[in-house]
């Protein structure tokens, strides 16, 4: 059993590096949602006590989710908002994987200290789940586009939720349904969103976003 | 005459040589002087002094290694505090031998190089100038004494300073000395604070007597390394080098490259010895400071046109990776693990020498090309190898030296390195981390290396000349190419003969990683099969000679142009360029080195002209060290109003100074 | 233990150039031709060392020694590399490091002869080259270290003496395999790093540096990339490979997966496209992440 989770969390990780590297939007698509597929199967892997009819029918769920409805929609927005498909961004690629890497190191110090109140089913499941959740935060920094950004949204939700599977295996129910629910409302909102952004204002970069269209500088002197 | 007797006889018989070195160097250089009208017995008598003393202080350094016992003298000096003692352990002694050596070659080299300089130069002043400088830094490798330590380390930054600005028409050769000798200060004032602070916790100011522990150590090892650093070359202190090193003549760059800035790494190893064991950190600021050194230096290195900038980076890359040994042999004192700390220091010591060897290798051969061809710039060169070809033949196994290409010499050294490296890989996860550290940093230094010097020497010695004055370059004199390829010899031995190089140096490393010598000599045993490889390639090479002449033999052979892809009329101009070879690297890394461009690229159908020059200013100068200067300039201009220039308000400050005095005293 | 040593080795050396034939012929298949022989090298090795040579006027010794020192070096690299579970005929603490050096030799004498002819091209291929080895050297010997670490020996032999089943150092070895076929994909110039059927000048990476090269020389140039093709090869698969208990199923088991390597090869180059100069250091980087990555997972 450990074996398998071992390979499933080395899966996430090379996810993760595989998406710090490329350079194209499809491409990041189809990889985190196969690392949402590879992290929905994991309370399946726990243990005998584990594989309920319920824990079953919600990790069929949870695969639907994040291997089909969200990859779905966002190639959906990308359609429909006309996005030219490069991943645009302000840390160059190389330097992507190895902050990448900096952020595995410091997951597993972490994770070397954190008190839980049950170990892990494996050693591997903290120190990748925190740096799966790091690197949705750094996609979310460091690139331009807002489909990436939901992206690293969608990383983040995975990181969280292996690590409410690694940390809190009695309860995977309660974590796994706010969190879900969470995320669908995130890529809900953001898909209409990005709709809406790219009606008014005809493309989807956020650098573009921070200003206010009708702001002007003197306009508010006090007299 | 009994036992005893001949043991204490034997060791004062290395000191007496140390003692002959001295006067040797020091009547030698009086008499140069004397003589400085008579050009060419000024500069014989100059390197013939040089010569003997070097050999008379090579004997000292062999002498110092062997011996038992540390070889010790004393005399009384007037200085109060002071007194002219000197130590040689064995310690000392790697770095006599390194420093004697290559000054003695120097000499000799110098003697041909500045036989164009006879007549229009002060040569006695220069020679007086050479030896002083040999003869204080081997007083400041054997001094027992914190004031004549000083002293003689004030004294190496003045003559060489001096001899920097030799050339001072120059106005950059000016400024040059001037960053020099500030730099230099900076760093004996945190050496000063550093002999205070150990004077005053252990009382005296005996060098093999101080001592200090708990708090106090790692301020004294701070300052050291803050002290000693700006000497020898450490990443943000070493803003003095790449001016330094051009500005002066090719012997002396030699000098300074080669030994002077390794006084540097032997005040720290003096200062490690006094501080007993250490902690871990000390270890991770030596593996930082010499990851950023060495990565670094490498890269601004690959970025420069001039010949002696670029061998004056790779020095700062050098020191990068001795810190980088003496890191991993502090951090196994630290952690206990006597074989991380033997290899280590192995490595670090047996870099000193290598880098002596090969960077004097390299500073000569740039010193030859550049009096061959009048110029040092690598885009104005080219295909010097077929009319320099006794030079070209020394520079090329010096670059493959200094890039660790085995079997030569530099190979040896960082495999020890590596070697530590893996014991600590092996063990706890923060020894790992180091241990990765330096492993990463030696694995970029080395591709870069290779990279920078197969550019070094295939854009100077290779191809066709790019400017009328290489084309008319000839071979220099037998004085200078003896020095070189006496040194390239000693680059092939060493990396023949790894092991036995090794054993010779193990009482200097015993002594600075504080273990046994049985540690060394376990830990190193792969090296004898790094001899046998060695061996082995040069076997294979003359086999595979030997098969290509066989197969060649009776057919036929033509000569052609090179192949031009069916371009009419090439030019030597459209050969591959310096900037162009280092471009796809140094794009890698632009964040870092930020090079300027200043271009006028070609336009329309036939252009006429284009130009393109690439600049990259040395990072730390530009980011760091001038806007700080910037504002206490612009701090210390406000103070400026106290100086007006009248006499009486400067009378009325003497009254008013006094007045008060007078009156604080007697209330 | 010395004589399968020997016998390996020999092996290398006679049966290097038939890899290259097994990738061509796949690429063949795959593009629908009939495609050349399986033993083309060997007859273009004969056909060439018959020859005579033409050197450029612009060269000096340099230019005839960079084949000399290239197989040399090569060969000697082969001797350290484990073949057919038996450790090479040198073994000891640290030999990768050799390896990796001896490798850079290679590389040094031969940018070094491409320099010597004065021809741009050759010298723009020749800086290529250097970025390349100097993004590949990191990713080899932090991957190796990698498995130093997970095996505790730190020579090569010992380490794939040492390799598990998958799961516990298994896993280390599968990352680290993948980094060294990046850095064989690299280091023998092939598709994705270099296309070794451009005929363009301004493209190529290995090809233009021995542009100038004929007859022997250039027979010892292609005989050197064959080798080199199977040390990494070989390597590749002495990690990969558990040690097998039966003495003869060992060398079995490695021709035939350096047979499987060499068709993959094969299929990678008719199924990618040649990455862009620029983004060859990002793919050289995740080669290196992934070393890196074998090395944390260590760290429990």
């Amino acid at each position: 059993m450990t074996a398998w989770i071992d390979i499933i969390m080395v899966t996430l990780m090379l996810a993760n590096l595989l998406v710090l590297g490329s350079s194209r939007l499809s491409a990041c698509t189809r990889i985190v949602a196969v690392q949402g597929v590879a992290a929905g199967v994991l309370p399946l892997l726990l243990g005998p006590q584990h594989r309920t009819m319920g824990a079953a029918v919600l990790v069929a769920i949870t695969i639907l989710l994040r291997g089909l409805v969200f990859p779905v929609l966002v190639f959906r927005a990308l359609r429909v908002a006309r996005v030219r498909r490069e991943v645009e961004m302000y840390v160059s690629q190389p330097l992507s994987i190895l902050l990448g890497i900096g952020l595995l190191a410091c997951s597993c110090w972490v994770s070397s200290r954190l008190p839980l109140p049950s170990p892990a089913p494996s050693p591997l499941m903290l120190p990748v789940a925190l740096c799966t959740a790091l690197t949705g935060l750094l996609v979310i920094v460091s690139r331009v586009k807002a489909v990436s950004q939901v992206l690293g949204y969608l990383m983040l939700e995975i990181g969280i939720a292996v690590f409410g599977t690694a940390a809190l295996p009695e309860q995977p129910l309660l974590v796994e349904l706010g969190v879900l629910l969470d995320a669908f409302v995130a890529v809900f909102v953001m898909g209409i969103m990005i709709f809406h952004i790219s009606r008014e204002f005809d493309h989807i970069d956020t650098d573009d976003l921070d200003e206010l269209a009708d702001w002007t500088p003197d306009a508010e002197q006090p007299k | 005459m009994n036992l005893s007797d001949s043991a204490a006889a034997q060791p004062q018989i290395g000191m007496m040589f140390l003692l002959f070195t001295l006067s040797v160097l020091l009547t030698g250089g009086l008499f140069a002087l004397a003589t400085g009208r008579a050009a060419r017995i000024s500069s014989a008598i100059g390197a013939i002094t040089s010569a003997l003393g070097g050999m008379l202080g090579c004997c000292a350094g062999v002498q110092a290694l062997c011996a038992s016992a540390p070889l010790r003298f004393d005399a009384a000096w007037h200085v109060p505090f002071g007194s002219f003692s000197l130590l040689c352990d064995p310690l000392a002694g790697v770095f006599l031998l390194a420093a004697s050596a290559l000054t003695a070659l120097a000499g000799v080299y110098g003697h041909g190089y500045f036989a164009s300089w006879r007549g229009k130069k002060p040569l006695g002043v220069l020679w007086c100038c050479f030896n002083l400088l040999t003869a204080s830094m081997l007083v400041v490798i054997t001094a027992r004494n914190a004031v004549l330590f000083l002293v003689a380390w004030e004294v190496m930054t003045l003559v060489s300073f001096a001899l920097v600005v030799f050339e001072h028409e120059d106005s950059s050769a000016r400024d040059a000395g001037l960053t020099y000798l500030i730099a230099a200060h900076v760093g004996t004032a945190c050496l000063l604070a550093m002999f205070i602070v150990l004077g005053q916790s252990s009382g005296s100011l005996d060098l093999a007597q101080m001592g200090v522990a708990g708090r106090l150590a790692g301020l004294v090892f701070v300052l050291a390394v803050a002290g000693f650093g700006t000497k020898a070359g450490f990443m943000p202190l070493h803003v003095w080098l790449p001016d330094a090193h051009p500005a002066a003549s090719s012997p002396v760059s030699a000098v300074m490259s080669g030994v002077m800035i390794k006084t540097g790494i032997y005040g720290i190893l003096r200062v490690l010895g006094m501080l007993g064991e250490p902690a871990p950190w000390w270890g991770w600021l030596l593996i930082g400071i010499g990851a950023v050194s060495g990565v670094l230096g490498v890269l601004f290195a690959l970025a420069q046109h001039d010949l002696k900038r670029l061998l004056a980076y790779h020095s700062v890359e050098n020191i990068g990776i001795i810190a980088l040994g003496m890191g991993l042999g502090v951090l196994g004192r630290a952690e206990g693990m006597p074989d991380l700390a033997a290899l280590g220091m192995a490595g670090a010591l047996l870099h000193v020498i290598n880098h002596a060897v090969f960077k004097g290798l390299l500073f000569l051969g740039v010193g030859a090309v550049a009096q061959a061809s009048g110029t040092r710039n690598i885009e104005r060169l080219g295909g010097l190898l077929p009319r320099m070809r006794g030079t070209a033949l020394c520079f090329l196994i010096g670059a493959a030296a200094i890039a660790g290409l085995p079997p030569l010499n530099g190979f040896v050294s960082e495999f020890l390195i590596f070697l530590g490296a893996f014991k600590g890989a092996g063990s706890t996860v923060q020894l790992m981390a180091a241990a990765l550290a330096v492993i990463v940093s030696l694995a970029l230094i080395g591709g870069l290396a290779s990279a920078c010097f197969a550019k070094a020497f295939g854009i100077v010695f290779l191809g066709a000349p790019r400017s009328a004055a290489a084309a008319g370059a000839r071979e220099c004199c037998a004085l200078m190419r003896a020095p070189m390829m006496v040194l390239a010899a000693v680059c092939v031995v060493i990396g023949a003969a790894a092991p036995w190089a090794v054993r010779a140096l193990s009482p200097a490393i015993a002594q600075a990683s504080g273990t046994a010598p049985e540690a060394l000599v376990i830990a190193a045993a792969p090296l004898y099969w790094i001899a046998l490889c060695a061996a082995a390639l040069i076997v294979l090479l003359l086999v595979v000679a030997l098969a290509r002449k066989l197969s060649r033999a009776g057919k036929p052979t033509g000569q052609q142009v090179t192949w031009d892809c069916g371009y009419a009329a090439p030019t030597a101009k459209m050969q591959c360029t310096a900037s162009s070879f280092a471009q796809p690297l140094l794009d890698l890394f632009y964040a870092v080195l930020r090079t300027r461009r200043d271009e006028d690229l070609p336009r329309g159908l036939f252009p006429v002209h284009a130009r393109l020059h690439t600049h990259t200013p040395d990072l730390v100068r530009v980011r760091l060290l001038t806007p700080v200067v910037r504002r206490a300039y612009a701090l210390m201009r406000r103070l400026r109003v106290v100086q007006h220039g009248r006499l009486q308000l400067y009378i009325l400050y003497i009254v008013v100074t006094v007045v008060a005095l007078l009156l604080w005293k007697l209330r | 233990m010395i004589l399968q040593s020997l016998l390996g080795f020999v092996a290398a050396l006679l049966l290097a150039p038939l890899l290259a034939g097994v990738t061509n012929r796949v690429k063949a298949v795959i593009a629908g031709r009939c495609g050349q022989p399986v033993l083309q090298l060997y007859l273009d090795l004969l056909k060439l060392m018959r020859k005579g040579s033409v050197f450029s006027s612009t060269t000096t010794w340099l230019f005839r020694a960079g084949p000399v020192v290239g197989l040399a070096s090569v060969v000697l690299a082969m001797t350290i590399v484990p073949c057919a579970g038996s450790p090479g005929l040198v073994s000891f603490t640290g030999d990768f490091i050799l390896l990796a050096y001896v490798l850079g030799l290679a590389r040094f004498f031969t940018v070094l002869a491409a320099l010597d002819t004065g021809s741009s091209f050759e010298g723009m291929g020749a800086s290529r080259e250097m970025l390349y080895g100097m993004l590949a050297e990191p990713a080899l010997v932090i991957g190796l270290v990698a498995l130093g670490r997970a095996t505790h020996e730190w020579s090569l032999a010992g380490m794939c003496r040492g390799i598990g089943p998958l799961g516990t150092t298994g896993s280390v070895s599968a990352l680290a395999a993948a980094a060294l076929a990046l850095v064989l994909l690299a280091e023998t110039c092939r598709v994705p790093f270099d296309d070794p059927n451009t005929h363009l000048e301004l493209t190529m990476i290995h090809e233009v540096m021995v542009l100038d090269h004929s007859g022997p020389d250039f027979a010892f140039i292609q005989y050197t990339a064959a080798l080199k093709f199977w040390l990494f090869g070989a390597l590749m698969a002495a990690v990969l490979l558990p040690p097998a208990g039966n003495p003869w199923l060992a060398p079995a088991a490695t021709c035939a997966a350096l047979l499987v390597i060499a068709a993959l090869v094969g299929i990678v180059e008719s199924v990618m496209a040649r990455v862009r100069l620029t983004k060859v250091p990002q793919l050289l980087v995740g080669a290196a992440a992934l070393a890196l990555f074998a090395l944390m997972i260590q760290l429990r």
